[in-house]
């Protein structure tokens, strides 16, 4: 799908990313997660937005393969899912972030983006032991589309850094990058803007913007900030308990009394005011 | 020129050339007694075990305890081999070298087939296509009793029958075609033969081992290798009721005495730019992912469980290396060599020296037995205080200095290649070569 798709989007022929249907999670006898479905298409940006330990992140360590599934059908691109490893699931064209900041401390900055490109690597274990020709060719270029991801995000200057020596905005940009270059058709952000101050928040929404159109990508997020959502999302599911309660535009989702009441609670007045 | 300006690869090899060489001048003149020599060619071939746990336990994150036992099987299988050289215990020169390779190339190729064959994707295809005609539980049953006996069938038939063929191969071909040489030259081919073959054992066996036990972490893991320690313990132990020459509990004797200086350095030497190598490669790469972040390291397209069992594996193989060298040195093997708690010792030269530093790893070996050993001056009513001097020392560093002495840092060719640093450098180079060429040019004028 070529970028002009992205930017005139004709929602009648595109086709379905992702597709959950009947997603149920137990953990011994607690249901964290009841008959979640959801469809999302082709270039879409949509939002799944619930109180404290409604079973967001759940739902995405279930797409990913993190948590084995109980019961339903994860379908991604027309192929089952379900049941195959994290790993794989990544090949197939899915990239995560996660809530909790997980980017590997003790590795560079350049390092953390090269990691995602091992499964694509042009050289074997062996080459790199004799240091062959292959291996100075595959490192070489593997270095050269990692900076140019880093260039991408500003952070070509820290690519010798310890990713653990970075500032928060950072580490999130980077595991945004790291995501990115394990070159996903769907990106699952997980509460990206958590533990952001303002100016960060705008600039984070920018970014997510620019991916999607830059890289054709479809995003799926979780997001705590509702200003983040009712700004970016196209369409937002809300669950509670596990359980879906509303579905629709933000618009929509701001004035539904059910949503309200589980949800916004006293943060709706003060985004009315 | 200065020696930072140096490529990597040249201040390596003057580095082990200097080290090698001097080392051998200082042995053959004398100028260290021969206790002092065994202490350090101990020293070098215990940081090859400790650069082997530094791989698992520093770079792969796993936190397992078993590392003597593989230093033992590498110890015993290789002495088996050059004992039967020598001695011929078993009938034949060639009979140990036979038993191992035998074992060896049956079970990589039985690996090799299981994985090829696709055993438990067959095992599902199999279950689907009998449970048209009967329950799920019948063919569930069905499918599995048809793939054990598959399996038991692949094992016996590939494992064992490529087995049999190599002891066959190897009992007819190698004693003529090694005899033809002269003894010294022949023993030393058969020494490399064996401790090849030894670190290959250890690693197959650490793979064996790691399949059901990395799945498991932290001190879950630990005391499931330190099972597997105490097992192979007792086996050791017990071993003349299987192969006689290895004496049991009473110590395996008549080892030929071959290791030397540069059998000891060449090893270690190898040993480090091979780890060096690997550990900054993409591979080396994924290993340390899957340490930092098991979770994060799956969800960027790196099979976890593989990468812990390849580390496991190499790591072994490493124990088993120096294990043979070290049965070879002191010609003489005890099952007290390497019961669990010998497990701890490389566990401290890790730790002592930095974990996840090769650098640290080689430092805390040599000072572990140097000091273990120097502290042997004291006075004779004093000298087994040396076990409260060198524990007092560790608890020193770790109170004083947690990350060891090293900490994660290396020194010199060890250090991870920088690659801002790389291009300042060539940038600098290229301005040199041209105010050289100006310079000569304007000589030429």
């Amino acid at each position: 799908m070529s970028q002009s798709d992205i930017h005139n989007p004709d929602p009648g022929s595109n086709s379905t990313v992702l597709k959950i249907a009947g997603l149920t999670k137990f953990f011994g006898g607690l249901r964290a997660v009841h008959d979640f479905d959801v469809e999302i298409k082709q270039g879409e940006l949509v939002g799944l937005i619930g109180p404290n330990g409604a079973g967001k992140t759940t739902i995405f360590n279930m797409v990913t393969s993190i948590y084995p599934v109980s019961e339903g059908d994860i379908v991604f691109k027309g192929q089952d899912i379900t049941d195959l490893p994290a790993h794989e699931v990544t090949h197939l064209g899915i990239g995560r972030t996660f809530q909790k900041i997980r980017i590997f401390p003790n590795l560079t900055v350049l390092d953390n983006v090269r990691v995602a490109y091992h499964p694509h690597a042009r050289y074997n274990m062996f080459d790199g032991i004799l240091r062959s020709h292959r291996f100075s060719q595959g490192e070489r270029e593997m270095t050269e589309r990692a900076q140019e991801f880093l260039a991408v995000f500003g952070m070509e200057d820290l690519q010798d850094t310890l990713a653990s020596n970075l500032p928060y905005g950072a580490q999130r940009r980077l595991e945004i990058a790291r995501a990115l270059a394990t070159e996903p058709e769907l990106l699952l952000l997980d509460e990206p803007a958590a533990g952001m101050n303002p100016r960060e928040v705008v600039e984070l929404m920018e970014l997510i913007h620019f991916i999607r159109d830059h890289f054709a990508l479809t995003v799926f997020l979780i997001e705590h900030q509702m200003r983040v959502v009712m700004g970016i999302c196209e369409w937002i599911t809300v669950i509670d308990f596990g359980e879906i309660i509303a579905r629709g535009t933000p618009k929509e989702i701001q004035n539904d009394p059910k949503v309200i009441e589980a949800y916004l609670g006293t943060q709706a007045t003060r985004m009315v005011a | 020129m200065k020696i930072r300006s140096l490529p990597t690869w040249l201040t390596a090899a003057l580095f082990f050339l200097v080290v090698g060489v001097g080392f051998q001048i200082v042995f053959s003149q004398g100028w260290l007694s021969a206790y002092w020599q065994q202490v350090i060619m101990l020293g070098t071939l215990m940081a090859v075990s400790a650069l082997g746990l530094n791989l698992k336990y520093g770079y792969a994150g796993l936190f397992a305890l078993g590392h003597a036992a593989f230093y033992g099987i590498g110890a015993y299988s290789s002495a088996l081999i050059t004992k039967d050289w020598v001695t011929g215990w078993s009938g034949n020169p060639a009979g140990g070298l036979a038993g191992v390779l035998a074992i060896e190339v049956g079970f990589i190729l039985t690996v090799v087939a299981i994985s090829y064959f696709k055993i438990g994707h067959l095992r599902s295809q199999l279950r689907d296509s009998l449970s048209r005609w009967l329950t799920p539980f019948e063919a569930s049953v069905l499918a599995t009793a048809a793939i054990l006996v598959a399996g038991v069938l692949i094992i016996v038939v590939i494992g064992g029958g490529s087995g049999w063929l190599v002891r066959r191969g190897v009992l007819a071909l190698v004693p003529p075609v090694l005899g033809a040489l002269p003894v010294a030259i022949s023993q030393q081919v058969i020494f490399l033969i064996a401790l090849l073959a030894g670190a290959v054992l250890a690693g197959l066996i650490g793979f064996l081992v790691g399949l059901p036990l990395l799945r498991l972490t932290y001190d879950y893991l630990c005391i499931a290798t330190l099972g597997f320690g105490i097992i192979t313990y007792v086996f050791f132990n017990n071993a003349d009721k299987l192969i006689p020459t290895m004496k049991g509990a009473r110590g395996m004797v008549n080892i030929p005495n071959l290791t030397t200086w540069p059998w000891v350095f060449i090893c270690a030497a190898v040993a480090l730019v091979v780890m060096r190598n690997f550990i900054y490669s993409s591979t080396g790469r994924a290993i340390l992912s899957v340490r930092d972040d098991p979770t994060a390291a799956e969800t960027m397209g790196i099979n976890t469980f593989k990468f812990k069992t390849l580390a496991y594996a190499l790591g072994c193989g490493y124990a088993g290396l120096a294990g043979g060298l070290y049965a070879h040195l002191y010609s003489f093997l005890h099952p007290s060599n390497f019961t669990w708690l010998k497990s701890v010792d490389p566990f401290v030269m890790v730790v002592f020296g930095g974990v996840g530093s090769m650098t640290g790893t080689i430092l805390g070996a040599y000072s572990f037995e140097i000091l273990l050993e120097g502290l042997r001056v004291l006075p004779a009513e004093f000298i087994d205080w040396r076990y409260v001097i060198y524990p007092l020392i560790l608890l020193a560093v770790m109170l004083f200095r947690p990350q060891g002495i090293m900490g994660t840092k290396e020194w010199g060719f060890l250090k991870l290649p920088s690659i801002a640093k790389r291009k300042r450098e060539q940038e600098t180079s290229a301005g040199a070569i041209r105010a050289e060429s100006c310079a000569s040019e304007s000589q030429e004028d």
